[in-house]
């Protein structure tokens, strides 16, 4: 079936069958690896990208099912070339080690701080705890998570 | 994922036409969020997935004393909702604790009861809320008490040509509340779990207790044992205790690869504890 997907705002109109995961239309169909495919049951949060807005796993969504909704992977935080303010808050205090977790890790902690602006660390460690990093130990990711929330807007 | 044919009926009436003509063959996809899975593992091959996210089943209203809640009422809904923070704060933070943010998104209150997972925070809610569930078939429309919608492991009273429609519930605005749960890890479905609702009357004796678990059975349970030694009875730590120890003794654990069946009634009772101390003190604030 034809779906148009609107991703980072530049509609796409793509063949999928219906049994396709919107995780597997955007990497295997439209080569957006920005996504990254982890556990493929929604626990690990690598697949994760907004829809309207909110964290999904897109290895939890038929690609049909995410027709004409407006589709947020990472590469839709940059402005213009620049990184988003949080990205550049990663690189400051090296919350980023093989990168793999990153996107997802992201993309939750903008949509969260979104909602939440100012959230103390006890919040922000409560929001990511369903994107898993086996690298980092969360340190250095809180430390970035912590300074952009504080940091005035 | 096995391939299928995949329909998004407009209305209720076209939804319940296909539901007939498939029955077994047709699966309905809500949120997605038990059912993607299964998918993904191939645990589940139907013919038919009929998508029913653009039926007009989502809301949260409040009349005549009774809560009514759409079946596609989404978790992150309940968690967000200002009329249910005021009318039944145990479905936000029942809600809060669901799997992770990113199930509570799309996750919905129909799609959780009709999965009718037994260790899943909102059927036990529902079972301690003495909820209704309202539900749509070919022969109109009828409603199902939550204790008697869970039949068995992931099995409810829902036939195959019927569709949930809406949850009801009476206020319990006055009651204290709290959920309690312990899973191995953050966002993992609970052990344990207990839902307790408390009301005070107004000599601050207990005139109502209901408690159900979940992750003690195939369906979630009533403790009626505990809710009968609770009626009437002054809420001291020791009454407390004495309840959740009875609420314990009436339940028949499974163990399963991680804990044993010993370990799960002893976090009952634990759980159960900590569930009823803090819903007494809360049925003091609101008082």
């Amino acid at each position: 079936m034809r779906v148009h997907l609107t991703i980072n705002g530049r509609r796409r109109d793509v063949d999928v069958e219906p049994h396709r995961t919107l995780l597997d239309v955007l990497r295997d169909t439209l080569g957006v690896f920005d996504v990254k495919e982890g556990c493929g049951e929604g626990v690990c949060g690598a697949c994760t990208v907004l829809l309207d807005g909110r964290p999904v796993s897109s290895c939890l969504v038929l690609a049909p099912a995410a027709a004409t909704r407006p589709i947020t992977t990472v590469r839709g935080l940059e402005d213009d070339g620049e990184l988003h303010p949080l990205q550049q808050a990663f690189l400051r205090h090296g919350a980023v080690q093989c990168g793999f977790c990153t996107p997802g890790m992201l993309l939750t902690a903008v949509a969260f701080l979104a909602r939440h602006p100012g959230a103390d660390r006890e919040a922000l460690r409560h929001a990511i705890e369903g994107n898993l990093c086996r690298c980092t130990g969360y340190s250095k990711i809180l430390d970035a998570l912590e300074d952009y929330a504080r940091s005035p807007r | 994922m096995y391939p299928f044919e995949y329909i998004a009926p407009a209305t209720v009436e076209a939804t319940l036409d296909v539901l007939a003509r498939h029955r077994d063959d047709a699966k309905v996809l809500a949120g997605g969020q038990s059912l993607v899975p299964l998918l993904n593992y191939r645990l589940a091959r139907p013919r038919l997935v009929v998508d029913v996210n653009g039926l007009p089943l989502d809301g949260v209203g409040v009349a005549d004393g009774r809560l009514r809640i759409g079946a596609l009422t989404r978790h992150a809904t309940l968690e967000e909702s200002a009329e249910l923070a005021r009318e039944c704060p145990l479905l936000r933070e029942a809600a809060g604790l669901i799997g992770n943010v990113r199930v509570r998104t799309l996750g919905t209150l129909g799609g959780s009861l009709a999965h009718g997972d037994p260790a899943a925070e909102l059927p036990a809610a529902m079972v301690a809320l003495d909820a209704r569930l309202g539900v749509a078939g070919p022969g109109g429309r009828r409603t199902i008490a939550a204790g008697d919608f869970f039949t068995g492991y992931l099995t409810t009273a829902l036939g195959p040509d019927e569709l949930l429609i809406d949850v009801e519930i009476p206020a319990a605005r006055d009651s204290g509340w709290a959920v309690e749960e312990l899973s191995r890890r953050a966002g993992d479905f609970a052990i344990v779990l207990v839902v307790a609702l408390v009301r005070l009357d107004a000599r601050g004796r207990v005139d109502e207790a209901r408690i159900a678990f979940g992750g003690v059975g195939p369906t979630p349970v009533r403790a009626d044992a505990a809710e009968d030694l609770l009626r009437g009875a002054e809420p001291t730590a020791e009454r407390l205790a004495r309840a959740a120890d009875a609420a314990r003794d009436a339940l028949e654990p499974q163990g399963d690869a991680f804990v044993s069946a010993a370990y799960r009634r002893l976090l009952a009772g634990v759980l159960g504890r900590r569930a009823l101390t803090r819903a007494v003190a809360r049925a003091v604030e609101r008082r």
